[in-house]
């Protein structure tokens, strides 16, 4: 909502500057967004008049002109082709400065002579439009500063309503705000009933009352169209940042921006059959003033004849039902459409209007017949005619009903966490227009008027008396708690560990977008279909992502785009699956790698990252965690066939590491060989809380032994037979020697194992190590084919 | 006894002509070890007559002592310098860089978070977390915000179909713990929110953390005290802080929280808003099964970008989410 605040003071004019004003209407919740001076900065401009035109000796475009300043006549020359004998114009006179501190100096233009200039409104700051002079009005009083005239000293203030405050739609309800917080009592211009002088009435019927509770129309006949709109209306109009068009539209926007009712006029001839009030029929036509043809829906209100649509109720009306300068006759239309039935109708159609802004978020419903009285004086003023009687329908059953609410002097001072003097409290629901309909034992019944819609429950009024008694007059105390502490759940450890660990092992963490590119998710996982949204913001953020590496390797390519050759990347964040009619969100982690494993360095130069360097970190993650994790060769269509494992928690699948694909990596444009995993989150962050065990006093064994081994034998395969074979007293297994060369034979491979021994109670004798050592070594020839290496 | 002063000498000079331990253990064995040719000077005290023999004795184990005395000065020497020459030959260039794994860092947005977080698990409040998929009661409906509501069209909603939505906001996290628990409530609930909106200053996805505090007996009062404390803890200094009536579907009263941030040109404060609030609203409580008359409630949300911006001067809300390495680096 944009205004003058010159406007507003003829309302309401407390002492304070337009800053403190401003800051106070912030205060009370009606937020100024901004606001501008209404015009440029210019001084030395008077009321002209031109009181002869000649054509130019030498040039077709410009005129010489006589321009009386009120004390002395001069010559001007100019081009601007609406220049005549006898116009008012802004005139900046020699020593004049124009906005952009443009000086006026005597000058000669083609040869002739010119002392000061003839001003367009955009010359001064004053609108956009170049449409040659501002033409002022005839009466206007020559020689007098411009500014004093037009009253230039003035600001249009925006602010930036919240969708509950419609009640300050409108000056007077700013007016009210800006009273209530000065203690002042707001002027308003006396409106009272215009006298009818014919009987014609325009014949109204409502057939949708829920949507329209109430309509009133009137027949102004014989007005005078041409008739131009008074300059201080259009100046109120300009700095409520609407244009003047002609004098009924000007009029009933002026009284919808000072009373807050959107008020529609109607070419009469245009009507003949009279109104009615009803719901749009399937596939109805209408053309809008704005020349856009619309398709109305069954749930659209509409204003109609008895053949068809003519507005679409509370949002615009019909280019053919328009008045225009010919218009004779006018039906003046005041409604109160219920906010429901209009809510998302103007969207629907693509229209914002002044009045669908308004309806939907509720007109005062019982300020229709006043706004029409106002706009009928008004109109009486400025285009003449003969006004009929008001016709009105309403429908007492679906207007909205009188409220009282209790307000309990104990629950405001509860919930403001101060108990305000009922005096002070009673004083400012009075002035908001809130009236006291009984004192009650602890409180007050307060009867919500019609103008504040959004006031329905106690709460709402302890707000109203907060906001205006000032949130910060309220006190600052703790809240006292009742919760005891919690649990501390040790087995389960937070993301932000497993976040810190990757952090200290050189991973940059990324968040990326939930939704990707459905190009980039069918290549890393084509197995799943991303859901996708109805209304993407783009094609390439349209379906959710099934796997947190869409947005992996989209950020890899972006960093490698920009000559970053080694990036080690990981994300936290959800996956989204559809599973028949349920979505899954799963929280997951997953990283990718790419570039050397070790920043550019002079020891061990530039080793490219490979698959055991990511795995060793998962296993130090795994450690953290204390959980056991195994990794098993298996395939993922976007990873290399030979470079992947599936990770398995208890016999359950837990996630992916290998290397990309080559062949998705090329798809993709990526560089290099890419390491990538992905776990779900909640499989891995529960592990356990750590149980002591005694410490064995007693020696360890050690035996190491070297087999040779098939290429299809793996070592969890040499693993899990050992163990069996190896007794409860096995503490330790590890590989400690990995060699495959052509002596060995095609695909063999060597692998040197040592095996550790503890006994808790007791030093293990040489016997007993020996014959379980025989035994794996026996169970290894013979369960996996390995030969012992001599 | 005219030789063992000889071979006294002899091995004084041994010794100082020694130039390595080896040498040096072998004159011990020469001149003290078992067979050595002092030791030896023992068996010639057989000998002498009982008379003689103690003061021959004392003779020779003088010059033993004399000798190993000589040894044991020369071995710390020669050790001494077998160290020093082992140093020597050991210097490193101490100015080379050391070698290992880099560190990574976190996202600005995680570590906000992590701060925001930290502040409020100390006053009690759990972490919860919500789907992001929503159904269109909880992120709507049930805040108090039916489907012709006027506060919809502030909430460029993604949808799926028209009952599945991306969540707007975390509030539906606050409906979910509500619904599921009993009061009284502490909890905080950060995450991703989306909104169909892109340009300089918006990204289709962001972060929030919304507040909830449910107790029998809490006000507005406590809400501002919880918000201002939050604010000078997360900025590291006193900051001024107002609270400005403003409108939300699911609190009353609500506010939005300006903070100072730097002056005007004519030496006013300026005000920056940085986040909502208010005391939850009735119908908020009646949905999650909540007597209003028994419980009170605030809420509040800030947008976690905002502050990450603020806290580190970042001027272009897009840089969050392009992840450039050159960007994200600078926060480790």
């Amino acid at each position: 909502m944009k205004f003058s605040e010159q406007w507003l003071r003829e309302w309401v004019n407390p002492e304070i500057s337009s800053q403190e004003l401003m800051d106070q209407i912030t205060m009370a919740g009606l937020e100024v967004d901004g606001f501008e001076p209404v015009a440029g900065k210019f001084e030395g401009v008077v009321v002209g008049e031109v009181q002869s035109v000649e054509p130019h000796p030498d040039a077709d475009k410009l005129r010489v002109c006589q321009v009386s300043d009120g004390a002395q006549v001069v010559q001007v020359v100019c081009g601007a082709p609406n220049v005549r004998e006898g116009l008012k114009v802004p005139f900046a006179v020699v020593g004049a400065v124009l906005p952009g501190d443009f000086k006026i100096r005597k000058a000669k233009l083609r040869g002739q002579p010119s002392e000061g200039m003839l001003c367009s409104e955009s010359e001064l700051g004053l609108s956009e439009s170049h449409e040659g002079l501002m033409e002022l009005p005839s009466d206007a009083p020559v020689g007098v500063s411009l500014s004093d005239y037009l009253r230039l000293n003035d600001v249009a203030i925006d602010v930036d309503l919240t969708p509950n405050r419609s009640d300050c739609l409108s000056i007077k309800g700013i007016a009210r705000e800006v009273g209530v917080l000065n203690s002042m009592v707001p002027e308003a211009p006396h409106i009272e009933p215009v006298e009818a002088v014919h009987s014609e009435v325009p014949d109204i019927r409502v057939d949708a009352p829920e949507g329209c509770p109430r309509y009133l129309g009137r027949i102004l006949r014989n007005v005078n169209l041409q008739a131009e709109t008074p300059l201080w209306m259009q100046e109120k109009l300009r700095r409520s940042g609407l244009r003047s068009i002609d004098a009924a539209v000007d009029v009933t926007n002026f009284v919808m921006l000072e009373q807050g009712q959107p008020l529609h006029a109607f070419d009469r001839d245009e009507i003949s059959t009279g109104i009615v009030v009803r719901m749009a029929r399937p596939a109805e036509k209408l053309v809008l003033l704005d020349g856009q043809e619309v398709e109305l829906t069954e749930q659209t209100l509409v204003i109609a004849d008895h053949e068809k649509p003519i507005a679409i109720a509370g949002v615009m009306g019909g280019e053919h039902s328009g008045v225009n300068a010919k218009t004779r006759d006018l039906v003046l239309e005041a409604a109160y459409f219920d906010p429901i039935t209009l809510a998302g109708k103007a969207r629907h159609y693509g229209l914002h209007t002044d009045a669908s802004h308004r309806f939907e978020r509720g007109v005062d419903y019982e300020l229709a017949r006043d706004a029409m009285e106002r706009a009928t004086q008004l109109l009486l003023e400025i285009v003449g005619g003969e006004p009929g009687e008001i016709v009105e329908v309403s429908s007492a059953k679906h207007l909205p009903k009188a409220r009282t609410i209790d307000l309990r002097s104990k629950r405001l001072a509860d919930v403001l966490g101060l108990e305000i003097n009922r005096t002070a409290v009673e004083e400012i629901l009075i002035r908001l227009g809130l009236r006291v309909d009984k004192l009650l034992k602890d409180g007050w019944r307060i009867l919500v008027p019609s103008f504040r819609p959004d006031i329905s429950i106690e709460e709402d009024l302890i707000e109203e008396v907060g906001r205006i008694y000032g949130y910060n007059n309220l006190p600052v105390t703790e809240p006292t708690g009742s919760l005891g502490l919690r649990l501390n759940d040790e087995a389960t450890r937070p993301v932000s560990a497993i976040q810190s660990y990757f952090v200290s092992h050189g991973y940059q963490e990324a968040i990326t977008y939930s939704f990707v590119d459905p190009k980039v998710q069918a290549q890393v996982d084509p197995e799943h279909e991303g859901i996708a949204l109805a209304n993407p913001i783009s094609s390439d953020l349209s379906v959710m992502r099934t796997t947190l590496w869409s947005g992996l390797l989209k950020t890899v390519a972006h960093n490698q785009n920009r000559q970053q050759p080694r990036i080690r990347l990981f994300e936290t964040g959800l996956r989204f699956l559809q599973d028949g009619q349920r979505i899954e969100q799963q929280p997951m982690l997953a990283g990718v790698v790419v570039g050397p494993q070790y920043p550019e360095n002079w020891v061990n130069g530039r080793r490219t990252t490979d698959f055991f360097d990511v795995k060793g970190e998962l296993e130090g993650l795994f450690s953290l965690l204390g959980i056991q994790i195994g990794f098993v060769g298996s395939r993922h269509p976007a990873l290399h066939p030979g470079q992947t494992a599936e990770l398995i928690r208890d016999g359950e699948h837990v996630g992916w590491l290998g290397t990309l694909h080559p062949q998705v990596q090329k798809n993709l444009e990526l560089n290099g060989t890419i390491l990538m995993f992905e776990l779900s989150l909640n499989s891995i962050t529960t592990g356990y809380v750590p149980n002591f065990k005694e410490i064995s006093k007693f020696p360890e064994v050690r035996r190491d032994l070297a087999i040779i081994i098939g290429g299809e034998v793996s070592f969890a395969d040499v693993e899990r037979v050992a163990r069996k074979h190896a007794g409860e007293r096995l503490t330790a297994l590890r590989a400690f020697d990995v060699y495959q060369g052509e002596s060995l034979g095609e695909g063999n491979r060597s692998l040197a194992l040592s095996l550790f021994w503890q006994h808790p109670e007791r030093t293990l004798n040489e016997d007993e190590v020996h014959s379980l050592f025989n035994g794996v070594i026996d169970a290894l020839k013979e369960e996996l084919g390995a030969t012992l290496r001599s | 006894m005219e030789n063992l002063k000889q071979l006294v000498q002899d091995g004084l000079a041994a010794v100082e002509n020694a130039d390595s331990l080896q040498a040096l253990d072998q004159i011990r064995v020469e001149y003290l070890g078992k067979k050595g040719a002092i030791t030896q000077q023992a068996k010639t005290l057989g000998k002498l007559s009982a008379e003689e023999r103690p003061a021959a004795g004392q003779k020779i184990n003088e010059a033993k002592g004399q000798v190993e005395q000589a040894i044991n000065v020369k071995r710390s020497d020669l050790e001494r310098v077998a160290i020093e020459q082992k140093l020597a030959g050991e210097s490193i260039d101490v100015t080379l860089p050391g070698r290992g794994q880099d560190l990574g860092g976190l996202h600005p947005v995680t570590r906000t978070l992590q701060r925001i977080e930290e502040f409020f698990s100390r006053a009690g409040y759990t972490v919860e977390q919500g789907p992001e998929i929503e159904d269109d009661y909880h992120n709507f409906e049930a805040l108090n915000i039916p489907g012709h509501h006027p506060a919809r069209a502030m909430h460029d909603t993604f949808y799926f179909n028209p009952g599945t939505l991306l969540r707007t906001h975390t509030s539906p996290v606050q409906i979910r713990t509500m619904e599921a628990g009993k009061p009284p409530f502490r909890m905080i609930c950060p995450g991703r929110v989306y909104r169909c909106d892109s340009d300089m200053t918006h990204t289709p996805m962001f972060h929030q953390v919304e507040g909830l505090l449910v107790e029998k007996d809490v006000s507005f009062a406590d809400l501002k005290s919880t918000v201002e404390e939050f604010l000078r803890v997360f900025f590291e200094r006193d900051l001024q802080v107002r609270f400005r009536p403003s409108y939300f579907p699911f609190t009353e009263p609500s506010a939005e929280v300006d903070i100072e941030w730097g002056r005007e040109a004519d030496g006013s404060i300026k005000w920056l808003e940085i986040m909502g609030c208010g005391m939850v609203h009735p119908k908020v409580f009646e949905h999650c099964g909540i007597d209003a008359e028994e419980y009170r409630g605030f809420a509040f949300g800030m947008g976690v970008e905002r502050l990450a911006m603020l806290r580190y001067g970042v001027n272009d809300l897009r840089m969050f989410f392009e992840n450039d390495l050159r960007f994200l680096r600078q926060f480790r």
